[in-house]
């Protein structure tokens, strides 16, 4: 073993020779990254996308980006003698003419969705615990940046082949673009050069899908990764850990093993189901014809949200001095979108402007102990939720035998009702586990052993809860709602920006206005000798303390 | 937006330096303190290992032996291509057993108490920005950018209009729309042929109640010479035949043929091609987001997110007697576009 490290010092000095490479080794091959299955997530993002980058090359040794017209005659005998395009045709021999060309495909149409899924519940992580703080705000922006080029990026990916499924994909969006004020039509005759679906949108498509976006994702993902690095990850807090320290275990060897392994653990899963359930089999659909149209026309999951708003909307249109407008489209499908997806962006800075909090975070907070972004959360979860499941609207119709138009009713309908709800039960449901928590802290936790005093009284014993739970607990950070200012000063001048502070004091309310403060000191103290006074039987104490007997006993 | 009631949460008690209770004593696991349990793990790390080389081995004869066109069915699972399946499954294996038996590793074998890192503030050390301050001074006083005035406006100026021809090649992507959005190739007297097959109709080939997917008969023609789909895009019509008496309303006088009635295929939410009949309610439905039109009363929307009826062709008979448009259609088909109007 020793030769080992003698020769890779030796490799080190060497190198080191040309670039300062020891240095660089000697800041962080220790460095220390906390444990956590959450931390994860981000994890199998990284891992998918970099699948995503090996199979996306194997791909492209065969695919042949072009909608000319060729009559096909390879391996797959239900579609000889069709004419297709050569893109489809390409595709088809991927599939069946190049051995192991079918699981490359399907490594990567399913690395796509995990890239997707993993993206977005890493995002909720980070959002639920908070971990978008200072100074991981422009941390959050790229991460939700890669969310929103990845969405476009696998748009691109599917639409390739040029199969009939992905084809109706394509029409809707040139139909999208189309709506767009003002520029719309001349945008879709420049994307398409000419009108749809035209011979140029498959080869720029295919420039756009693995040169521009890839380069672009990858410049991101590298400083995503830097900005970790730079940071130290979060962590949750438990015992020893504090604001300003991390603890966890080192990069080497730790890490290298279970981070190095768990992207072939990662990329080995995503083999394995490639290799046992078919994805996206464009054979079954037929080259894309623009007169045709497979029933139950499903787009890959995370479009369906879009797809879900754009047949939920209302079928409204105007027409103003000779011009149309297309709310019916353009508003679900490119404003209601914007809007969305620049809230997410915005989050970090609005929750600092409303809290005032200028404070560095490195210490994650427990969802419960920030109600209102929790609660937040919960609603644009059911909000997206709602339309997701409207975006398969003719499936589930099917499967359940209802009709769809009462589904899109629902959904309109819904869209209003359900997030408001599920923003305030939310909220109430951390204020109440906040309360159990002081709850827990002040008089321990019901052990269920019942104890009969000498005079016959019977009471319940608490037991303290442990040190790890009690450093948990004590993490919640007490803030104060931002009292509005006064309108004047003493000398009766007018505050400058008194509305706006005004505002901000109201939304500060709602955020925290009804947090459930943790116990001070003096209660701690008390509530320990109260529990002392029960280790003796002190009963006289307890029935003073009152609500820890339970009343159906004493009476 | 004032900063006075900006606060500092991080400095508040419970994020003080010091932990309110220190990191529980770490525990030894049984590879720790049993050699016979250590010896174990590493068996099962060496043996996956060693199962994912063969698994690899397994891998090249599978993709020497299996041709991609042999199928398998697996029952609940479907009829899965061999070739994918075994090779899917030898490298997916041979991945994962490499991934699996590094963190055995980790887990049971490497050190696994935890340590304590401190973090320093994120920011640069004062003295540092002010000396960055100081320099980026420095060097704006030794170029000049603030006395002089003239250069720094034109230099702005160019760089301001230096992407312009960046934007201006993208001008060539396509041509201008002109009106070719508000034509088809549909044309007074063009035939009517049914698709992929290329019959041509006559009235009495419709029975009551049918719909056939048609196109005009020089479509492929003007395919061929146009080297695109686009005139299909666009002149793609179904025809319906239902009775008389069932027509509440048409676009045009006359613009059917003893109830049979052609519509655009094209839908006019965001232009999915319409396939869905529900013969009773005259009802066509666009599988894409469920606009639904009513076929019998002037093609009109009866629920879903489309805003406009469904275009009418305006049919007649020939002198042959075959089925042929009166025109092109009477306002653009497929979806809204501004200038549309």
């Amino acid at each position: 073993m020793s030769v080992i490290v003698k020769e890779a010092s030796k490799a080190l000095s060497r190198a080191d020779e040309r670039a300062p490479i020891s240095s660089l080794a000697k800041a962080n091959l220790r460095k220390i990254f906390p444990d956590h299955w959450s931390f994860m997530l981000g994890e199998i993002a990284l891992y998918s996308f970099l699948i995503l980058l090996l199979t996306g090359v194997y791909l492209t040794i065969w695919f042949k980006p072009s909608m000319t017209e060729v009559i096909y005659n390879g391996s797959y005998a239900p579609l000889e003698g069709i004419s297709m395009s050569e893109a489809y045709s390409s595709t088809l021999k991927i599939s069946f003419d190049v051995r192991g060309g079918l699981l490359i495909r399907q490594i990567h149409h399913w690395a796509a969705l995990f890239f997707m899924a993993a993206m977005i519940v890493h995002m909720f992580r980070i959002f639920f615990t908070g971990a978008f703080r200072k100074p991981r705000e422009l941390n959050w922006v790229i991460g939700g940046s890669m969310i929103i080029i990845g969405l476009l990026e696998g748009f691109a990916g599917y639409s390739l082949p040029d199969d009939l499924l992905s084809g109706v994909g394509v029409r809707i969006v040139a139909g999208i673009v189309e709506s767009i004020p003002v520029v719309g039509t001349y945008l879709m005759f420049f994307i398409f050069g000419g009108e749809f679906p035209g011979n140029d949108f498959i080869p720029r498509l295919y420039t756009f899908h693995v040169l521009l976006v890839p380069g672009i994702l990858l410049a991101l993902v590298g400083l995503h990764l830097v900005l970790v690095f730079y940071h130290k990850h979060t962590q949750y807090p438990g015992p020893g850990r504090t604001n300003t320290n991390v603890v966890g275990f080192p990069l080497f060897p730790v890490y290298t093993a279970k981070a190095g392994g768990f992207f072939f653990v990662v990329f080995g899963v995503t083999t394995l189901i490639a290799a046992f359930v078919t994805i996206n089999p464009i054979w079954a659909y037929g080259p894309y014809v623009p007169d045709q149209v497979t029933a139950g026309s499903q787009p890959d999951w995370y479009i369906g949200f879009l797809d879900g708003m754009l047949r939920a909307f209302p079928p409204l249109e105007s027409n103003i001095w000779g011009h149309t407008i297309s709310w019916n489209v353009f508003v679900p499908a490119a404003v209601m979108p914007g809007i969305l997806l620049g809230a997410l962006l915005a989050y970090p800075f609005i929750e600092a402007w409303v809290t005032g909090d200028r404070g560095e975070h490195h210490l994650l907070d427990r969802p419960r102990n920030a109600a209102t972004r929790t609660a937040l959360g919960t609603m644009t979860i059911t909000f997206y939720g709602i339309l997701v499941i409207n975006g398969a609207n003719d499936i589930i119709a099917q499967a359940f035998g209802i009709p769809f138009n009462n589904i899109t009713w629902f959904t309109r309908v819904a869209v209003f009702v359900l997030p408001p709800l599920v923003f305030l039960a939310t909220r109430r449901f951390c204020l109440g586990l906040q309360r159990r928590d002081r709850e827990l802290l002040l008089h321990g936790r019901e052990s269920g052993q019942i104890l009969r005093l000498p005079h016959g009284e019977f009471i319940e014993i608490h037991t303290p809860i442990s040190n790890e739970e009690k450093a948990v607990i004590l993490s919640k950070v007490d803030i104060a709602a931002i009292e509005p200012p006064a309108a004047t000063d003493e000398n009766g001048v007018a505050t400058p920006g008194y509305k706006a502070l005004r505002r901000r004091a109201k939304f500060s309310r709602l955020f925290y206005g009804d947090n459930v403060a943790s116990p001070t000191a003096a209660e701690i103290a008390a509530a320990e000798h109260h529990a002392h006074a029960l280790d003796d039987l002190e009963v006289d104490e307890l029935h003073e303390a009152g609500k820890d007997v339970p009343a159906q006993l004493t009476d | 937006m004032s900063d006075t009631h900006g606060k500092d949460v991080s400095t508040i008690d419970a994020h003080s330096d010091a932990p309110l209770y220190p990191l529980p004593p770490h525990h030894h696991r049984l590879t720790d303190t049993d050699p016979r349990a250590a010896r174990r793990a590493e068996r099962q790390v060496a043996a996956m290992f060693a199962l994912s080389a063969l698994c690899i081995i397994a891998f090249v004869v599978g993709y020497v032996a299996i041709p991609t066109t042999s199928f398998i069915d697996l029952g609940p699972i479907g009829v899965l291509q061999t070739s994918n399946l075994v090779l899917g499954a030898t490298f997916g294996l041979a991945i994962l057993l490499i991934g699996l038996g590094a963190i055995q590793w980790a887990k049971k074998l490497m050190a696994d108490e935890e340590i304590v890192d401190e973090r320093h503030p994120v920011g640069s050390p004062i003295e540092d920005q002010e000396a960055a301050a100081e320099l980026f001074a420095t060097g704006v006083a030794e170029s000049g950018f603030v006395e002089r005035k003239i250069i720094r406006r034109t230099l702005i100026a160019a760089l301001a209009l230096f992407p312009v021809p960046l934007i201006v090649f993208l001008k060539d992507m396509g041509p201008l729309p002109g009106t070719s959005l508000r034509t088809t190739i549909w044309q007074k007297n063009s035939r009517i042929v049914v698709d992929v097959t290329g019959q041509k109709l006559r009235p009495e080939d419709l029975a009551i109640g049918t719909l056939v997917s048609a196109s005009p008969e020089d479509l492929d023609r003007v395919q061929e010479e146009a080297g695109t789909q686009n005139a299909r895009a666009k002149a793609s019509i179904i025809l319906v035949r239902m009775r008389p008496d069932e027509i509440k309303s048409q676009q045009g006088d006359g613009w059917d043929v003893q109830g049979i009635l052609a519509f655009s295929k094209i839908c006019t939410h965001v232009g999915c091609p319409i396939a869905l009949y529900q013969q009773r309610q005259h009802a066509l439905l666009c599988p894409c987001h469920q606009s639904t039109f009513d076929l019998s009363d002037s093609g009109k929307v009866i629920f879903g997110p489309a805003a406009r009826r469904m275009p009418q062709l305006p049919i007649t008979v020939d002198s042959e007697g075959y089925l042929v448009a009166q025109s092109d259609f009477q306002e653009p088909v497929g979806p809204s576009f501004w200038e549309r109007g």
